[in-house]
């Protein structure tokens, strides 16, 4: 297993830049999700990985094998790669076993190999009953399946998924998820996934690039992009949250993770608490700070609160607040809260966000 | 999807005279010609049909029909072939300009082609002269031969064939042929394995239809066959009726069938062939995958450069040196050259004039009048059941579909007669014509049209009806601005159609009714080859004008309408 290293690779057309100047080294064996919302270049860098597009600069490898750089291009079919398309792109004048054994019979492997590698393939995405029907026969969750068994037929080092579980319905995705990940298991392949969904991303890889503009916002963990994102935009685009904008409070510096006492403590300085009105620095650098909802308690004491929407979402209730300040805020509680009523709050964690957008 | 409507009965009304209408161009004639093909088989072996299908004449003529159409589509296929997939597929550079000039052939009119080759080739040829490379005198002219025919069939159809094969490359999802390339398959691997198969109903498609319009020519083997006493089908009818005139009428609509029912069986062998290969592809189509040609791109791109040379630019070249010579087998110099013909043909010549004025009058109407019929006739079609529309626009096609001469024949035969009532004759008017060009082109007329229509949005209209507009308020506020760039494409394309339409008039002119078309063909024939290639000249200067016109029109259209835009 070789791992796949994104050195400085940017893509121009024209003067439009796709993508700007983008690092990633991703593991061997390791699942990895580029996530961005539409048009900011995720599909175009998976492109570049196939070889379907060249790089304007920066260089690609695969272990110690170049695979693309300014002077160099190694063809799509020489890079030994599998990919998953939006489409699933199977080709209508082939039956079912003829489209998944296409890259072995490529490969110049025929007679019994050929037919038993076949069957293997499909008998792990358990469609082996369909062998001879052709694709258009199928569903769309059975044509992304057979678009699956395609992929590991040849066993690739890397497999590249494009928006895969886009054109499927919500009932379909969850179990196709557990199939990707059940592929993701059994073949130790590396895995990169192509989603605008930030929640299918989050729920199955083990690492994640979020791309914007073309260019990498950060590249973490699921967990560290939920709770420690880089900017405000991150913060809105991962998971619910509300973001404060606290001034430095006296002696302090804001860094990072903020516990509950130090939050209460410059909310109630910044005048979110009207309480503590003569007290209030208007003045001074202010920075956003971002609160996920499940770190808002609804109690006897603390910051005063407006109900303004109380939505019910079957396991809990979703409760848009309305701070002092008339700053928003994001709760859950567990029980209807009246719209309209006066509530308070305690806020028990925060995470300091990069001044600036 | 479409609306439902409470039609009131002025709507009804309307409507039942627009189909009645088309009854009547579409139908009608081929009906009458049936009639009379079929009639008096009680005679026996004294019917006409007997007698035709005993000629050993008709045989004849049938297997040089099928002959030159056959090798007419081969080249074809061969050139249209190429053209669509190095200009589809690769990244060769200049493509809008390649592809309008290879479409050039198809819009400029099959005699104007034949005669521009002529001046190519042959002792005579005053390009060849001038350059000092002509055959002696008295060498046989190449093209006035079966191949010869056939080359230029193959030529003036294989943009025929590149259409139908480009429509079919665009839509070949790009996924198809990269999730092969990652599959392991070499670039060379793709084409076999995936675009060939994928792409099949597209040439079966473009090979049909060069093969049917091939059938159908009248212009090319009339110019190049008749000197050389080879006939095909509708020559030998266009002969027969010449030395004979409406006596042999019965004859020749049983010779007329024979050609109808030919291009017909093309038309139904190949909706066969392409139901059984025609694949619901889903997937992003539009911009199909880019083939490096690396080095090689230069040259490909000099080759297809080499190729418009030689089927376009030479032989219009010729046309031109042709018509700037004093006379036949003078070589053009600088002291030679004489624009003596073009002022011969523009002043002196009153039948040059009276044809160009019958040409542009016959075509202009004909636009204006199937532009006016168009909007309403697509817009009712509009809400017809899916089944009835399907037959509706079968029908207005069948005038376009068959062979000129066979509707030529048909209308002579339903107004040879003085019209029931009213007592007056048709044939021999340009009246005659005129009606014949609105049953031949209705149907390209109302094309771009319904492609418009279908593409507008039904809730557009929806909202004018519940704003409080009426039938009549929302076709002429709401449907016809946002119809008017397909209809006016449709009515230029009509224009380029019948201005320089030779194969229909060539049967239903009359002294003082000539065309441009038959102009041209009369001049040549008449050995005033000078005089006719200024004239064709003229002709091409108006077809790439109209053409290039339409291109300044062509992003106001739906995709497709302008045949060779995509």
């Amino acid at each position: 297993m070789e791992g796949l290293t994104i050195e400085c690779v940017s893509k121009r057309f024209g003067d439009h830049h796709a993508v700007r100047s983008l690092s990633l080294a991703i593991e061997p064996g390791e699942f990895v999700a580029l996530v961005g919302p539409s048009g900011c270049g995720k599909t175009t860098m998976l492109r570049m990985l196939a070889g379907f597009e060249q790089v304007s600069e920066g260089r690609i490898t695969l272990g110690n094998r170049l695979l693309a750089d300014t002077a160099q291009h190694l063809p799509p079919e020489q890079r030994n790669m599998g990919m998953v398309f939006q489409s699933y792109a199977l080709w209508p004048h082939m039956s079912v076993a003829d489209n998944v054994g296409y890259p072995v019979k490529l490969r110049g492997i025929s007679g019994d190999d050929y037919r038993r590698r076949v069957r293997e393939a499909l008998a792990l995405v358990e469609l082996e009953a369909y062998a001879e029907s052709s694709p258009l026969d199928l569903s769309g969750g059975q044509r992304q399946r057979v678009a699956l068994a395609r992929c590991l037929v040849t066993s690739p080092s890397v497999v590249l998924l494009d928006e895969p579980l886009a054109n499927l319905d919500r009932h379909l995705r969850a179990s196709m998820e557990e199939c990707f990940r059940d592929f993701h298991r059994r073949t130790g392949a590396t895995l990169v996934y192509v989603t605008h969904d930030q929640g299918e991303a989050m729920s199955l890889a083990d690492r994640i690039a979020v791309m914007k503009d073309g260019e990498l916002v950060q590249w973490a963990t699921p967990e560290t992009l939920y709770r420690e994102p880089r900017s405000e935009w991150l913060a809105r685009f991962i998971g619910q949250g509300s973001i404060l904008s606290l001034p430095d409070g006296p002696g302090q510096v804001m860094d990072g993770a903020m516990d509950g006492a130090a939050l209460m403590a410059l909310a109630s300085h910044a005048g979110l608490s009207p309480a503590d009105e003569h007290t209030t620095a208007r003045a001074g650098r202010r920075r956003p700070v971002l609160v996920r909802p499940e770190h808002i308690q609804l109690t006897r004491q603390g910051l005063d609160a407006r109900v303004e929407r109380s939505i019910f979402r079957g396991e809990r209730y979703e409760l848009n607040l309305c701070l002092a300040d008339r700053t928003p805020l994001l709760a859950y509680s567990p029980c209807a809260v009246p719209e309209g009523s006066e509530v308070k709050v305690t806020l028990s964690q925060g995470w300091c966000l990069e001044a600036g957008t | 999807m479409t609306p439902v409507m409470t039609h009131g009965g002025q709507q009804r009304w309307l409507f039942s005279l627009l189909l009645i209408l088309i009854v009547l161009l579409s139908l009608v004639p081929s009906l009458r010609l049936l009639v009379e093909a079929l009639s008096d088989l009680g005679q026996g072996t004294d019917s006409p049909l007997w007698r035709v299908l005993s000629a050993a004449s008709t045989w004849r003529a049938l297997w040089h029909s099928l002959y030159t159409s056959a090798l007419g589509m081969s080249i074809a296929l061969l050139l249209g072939g190429v053209f669509a997939f190095v200009i589809t597929l690769t990244d060769v550079r200049g493509k809008p300009w390649l592809v309008f000039c290879f479409m050039l052939p198809m819009m400029i009119p099959p005699q104007v082609t034949a005669l521009s080759w002529l001046q190519l080739f042959g002792p005579a040829s005053p390009l060849l002269n001038s350059l000092g490379i002509a055959p002696a005198l008295g060498s046989p002219q190449p093209l006035y031969s079966a191949q010869g025919i056939a080359l230029l069939l193959g030529i003036q159809s294989a943009p025929l064939v590149f259409m139908a094969l480009r429509t079919s490359l665009l839509s070949l999802p790009r996924e198809l042929v990269e999730a092969a390339r990652i599959s392991g398959a070499r670039q060379t691997q793709v084409w076999g394995h995936m675009i060939l198969p994928l792409t099949r109903s597209g040439l079966i498609a473009g090979g049909a239809m060069a093969f049917i319009s091939s059938l159908g020519n009248f212009g090319i083997p009339a110019m190049l066959g008749i000197p050389a006493g080879y006939f095909v089908l509708p020559t030998l009818i266009y002969q027969r009726m010449a030395s004979f005139g409406t006596g042999v009428l019965a004859e020749m609509a049983a010779l007329s069938m024979l050609i109808g029912v030919l291009a017909l069986a093309g038309v139904a062998l190949q909706q066969h062939l392409m139901g059984r290969s025609r694949f619901g592809l889903v997937g992003h189509s539009g911009r199909p995958h880019d083939f490096a040609l690396g080095r090689w791109r230069g040259w490909m791109e000099a080759a297809l450069v080499a190729i418009l040379a030689v089927i376009l630019v030479a032989p219009l070249a010729a046309l031109m040196v042709s018509s700037l010579v004093p006379a036949m087998g003078v070589p053009l110099s600088v002291e030679t050259a004489s624009l003596e013909a073009f002022r011969e043909m523009l002043s002196r010549q009153g039948v040059t004039r009276r044809a160009m004025s019958n040409s542009l009058w016959l075509a202009g109407g004909a636009a204006i009048t199937l532009m006016a019929l168009s909007l309403p006739l697509a817009y009712h079609l509009q809400r017809l059941p899916q089944r009835w529309q399907g037959l509706a626009i079968s029908t207005i096609e069948v005038p376009y579909a068959l062979p000129g001469v066979v509707l030529a024949i048909a209308c002579i035969l339903l107004f040879v007669r003085p019209l029931p009532i009213i007592q007056v004759t048709l044939y021999g008017t340009l009246g005659l014509i005129f009606i014949a060009y609105l049953a031949r082109f209705l149907v390209v007329c109302v094309k771009p049209v319904t492609a418009s229509l279908a593409q507008l949005d039904p809730s557009l209209e929806e909202a004018a009806q519940l704003a409080g507009a009426g039938p009549w308020r929302r076709l002429t506020g709401i449907v016809f601005p946002l119809m008017a760039p397909a209809l006016f494409a449709g009515g230029i394309l009509v224009f380029l159609l019948a201005v320089n339409e030779l194969t229909v008039s060539a049967l239903l002119w009359s002294a003082g009714n000539e065309t441009l078309g038959v102009l041209i063909f009369n001049l040549d024939e008449g050995g005033e080859s000078v005089l006719a290639s200024a004239l064709a000249v003229l002709v091409v200067a108006l077809v790439a004008g109209l053409m290039l016109a339409l291109n300044l029109l062509a992003n106001r259209l739906p995709k497709g309408v302008i045949p060779w835009k995509d």
